[in-house]
């Protein structure tokens, strides 16, 4: 055992009230969604709800839509359907992006072509492109293809290709045996097939390591959706969200629907933080280590 | 020859196993090749193209020479958008920096479990617009949380994101509390590069904690260090979600960042060639400052040799 220290216990000390700033807010945000409408102003100041219910999310999810809003707002947003289109939208931009980056992570690891690697050395340099350039141009294109209020046009600039994770996969395939693979064009298996089942099956963690993170930051997508998909069809979470805010104008929002609709964008966060957290932590860890 | 199960190409002639690799590498690429181009390589030139013309979407763009460039010079509200970005990074690196230095020697002196930087690195998996959303209700004045707290330690009630004065620290607040527990998981893995036998060697020496910190922790974690600044200035620079939810560039036009003002210029007033130029004004800066991070950070060395 390490001696008890002054120095010690303080690090414990502050490590504990870094947590606490860390989760408290999301505890302040679940125990507004809990609580009553009416009983909201009263109850500002506790930490737990005084009644608590689960209406609000009844009411963001359109369950009830009996129940007046305490703060009127202009055009309810339906979350039900915005939650339906985070999901359609993650779910589409994931797949793509799985699917094509390591298609290419492989060509990069394993295929022998001229101008591999300038080529590859082309896609590192794009990610030094700032967004801020791009999404002007962009947004014209998309435009001008009639995909605006489209999921087409909502995943169309980052569906072909995530710098991050075709550096990511191609790592993994290059440090994976090769026998196999050769093994298997001997038998005379196109490089497809190698690369479809035998290559990629054998990345199932870095795969899903993958999967995981990108769903998160597809969920977490804000400025790109808002330029191009505000339509109630296609409006993700995110988005709904910060409409939301933006009606009520100077008044108090209508805080316990919102913080209820808070919550159905941190749940599905906070349970995969919960089940894949290592894998997380550790795949997070080694992203500044290039 | 290799036997195939079906041949590539129906009837043409044969290849040789390094051109059909060849064939195939390409193919396996074009992909993303098509994604690099056509939607990072193309509307950067094309940014450059749009900023020299009138534009408002609507009718053709005229060409226009320099004259969005020349606009901006005289722009007041350009200029100020450009201190504020300045400010807000005054106010988010350096403090982020460090707390998130301080939160990595702590997690790695006392508590390597993995939950616990799970706990650390919870705020930074939520969005920005959720932090905006969560933190505009705990700083609201009246009711959020905050000065509840201030009032049970004795400060005084803060005004926050309402008052003109406070706003922007307010909103750097906000992106430190969720991006600082990311940056002290970079730097935590950056510590667990370094030799614990150099601490071991130092203690015997008797140096204490805040030495061996300035000494050889800070010195080796250069490169970690490199490249969590350029990252986190870059972001830094293009602040926008957090504001959009939160004060929508107020009170009193106080947070109306460059990225803001780029955005409500092509947005709200359709002036794209004006609004692209902005863009390429800040792209500028973005460069040069990073290309000075590198040399004041001598980024290509290495301490540990």
């Amino acid at each position: 055992m390490k001696p008890v220290t002054f120095t010690r216990i303080s690090g414990y000390a502050a490590l504990v009230l870094l947590a606490v700033i860390s989760l408290l807010p999301v505890w302040v945000a679940l125990k507004t969604a809990l609580t009553l409408p009416g009983d909201f102003f009263s109850s500002a100041s506790s930490l737990v709800p005084p009644e608590f219910t689960l209406q609000n999310f009844a009411r963001v999810l359109g369950f009830e839509t009996d129940i007046v809003l305490t703060s009127a707002v202009a055009a309810p947003i339906d979350f039900g359907l915005a939650l339906r289109n985070s999901v359609i939208y993650a779910g589409l931009l994931v797949t793509g992006q799985l699917f094509f980056s390591s298609l290419a992570a492989y060509a990069f690891a394993r295929l022998r072509f001229p101008g591999r690697d300038g080529l590859f050395v082309a896609f590192l340099s794009a990610t030094m492109i700032p967004s801020i350039v791009l999404f002007i141009p962009n947004f014209v294109l998309i435009r001008e293809l009639g995909l605006i209020n489209t999921f087409a046009g909502m995943v169309a600039p980052n569906i072909l290709m995530v710098p991050f994770a075709v550096f990511f996969l191609r790592q993994f395939f290059i440090s994976s045996p090769k026998e196999l693979e050769e093994a298997a064009r001997l038998e005379g298996l196109t490089h497809f097939q190698i690369f479809w089942h035998i290559a990629l099956p054998l990345q199932r963690g870095p795969m899903a390591t993958l999967a995981i993170l990108l769903s998160i930051n597809a969920w977490n997508d804000f400025f790109w959706p808002f330029l191009v998909g505000r339509e109630d069809s296609v409006r993700p979470l995110a988005v709904a969200l910060a409409e939301f805010q933006s009606q009520t104008g100077q008044g108090q929002p209508d805080w316990t629907g919102l913080m209820a609709a808070v919550m159905l964008s941190i749940i599905p966060i906070l349970i995969l933080l919960m089940v894949f957290g290592r894998r997380i932590v550790e795949s997070l860890q080694t992203s500044g280590m290039k | 020859m290799v036997k195939t199960a079906k041949p590539p190409l129906a009837g043409s002639r044969r290849m040789s196993m390094r051109q059909r690799e060849a064939i195939m590498g390409y193919l396996f690429i074009a992909p993303a090749l098509i994604g690099l181009t056509v939607f990072f390589v193309v509307p950067t030139m094309r940014a450059a193209q749009i900023s020299l013309t009138d534009w408002n979407l609507l009718r053709a763009p005229r060409f226009v020479a320099l004259s969005n460039y020349e606009k901006l010079w005289g722009d007041e509200t350009f200029w100020e958008s450009l201190r504020l970005t300045l400010l807000y990074v005054a106010y988010n690196i350096p403090l982020q920096t460090a707390l998130a230095l301080f939160i990595a020697v702590l997690a790695d002196r006392l508590a390597r479990q993995v939950w616990v930087r799970a706990v650390m690195i919870a705020p930074y998996l939520i969005s920005n617009v959720v932090a905006g959303l969560i933190w505009l209700l705990m700083l609201d004045p009246l009711i959020g949380m905050t000065n509840v707290f201030l009032d049970v330690i004795g400060v005084a009630k803060q005004p926050f994101l309402a008052s003109p004065d406070t706003a922007m620290i307010s909103v750097a607040g906000i992106n430190i509390w969720r991006h600082v527990g990311f940056t002290a998981l970079l730097f935590y893995a950056g510590l667990q590069a370094i030799p614990r036998d150099l601490y071991e060697a130092a203690r015997l020496d008797g140096a204490r904690e805040w030495q061996m910190f300035r000494t050889i922790t800070l010195p080796l974690l250069r490169p970690v260090m490199v490249f969590v600044m350029v990252t986190s200035v870059i972001g830094s620079f293009q602040i926008f979600d957090t504001i959009a939810v939160t004060t929508a560039g107020g009170p009193a036009g106080s947070t109306k960042v460059v990225m803001f003002y780029i955005y409500e210029t092509a947005f709200k007033f359709s002036k794209m060639g004006l609004a692209s130029a902005m863009s390429m004004v800040l792209f500028l800066i973005l460069v040069a400052v990073t290309l000075v991070q590198m040399r004041v950070m001598r980024a290509g060395q290495s301490d540990l040799g």
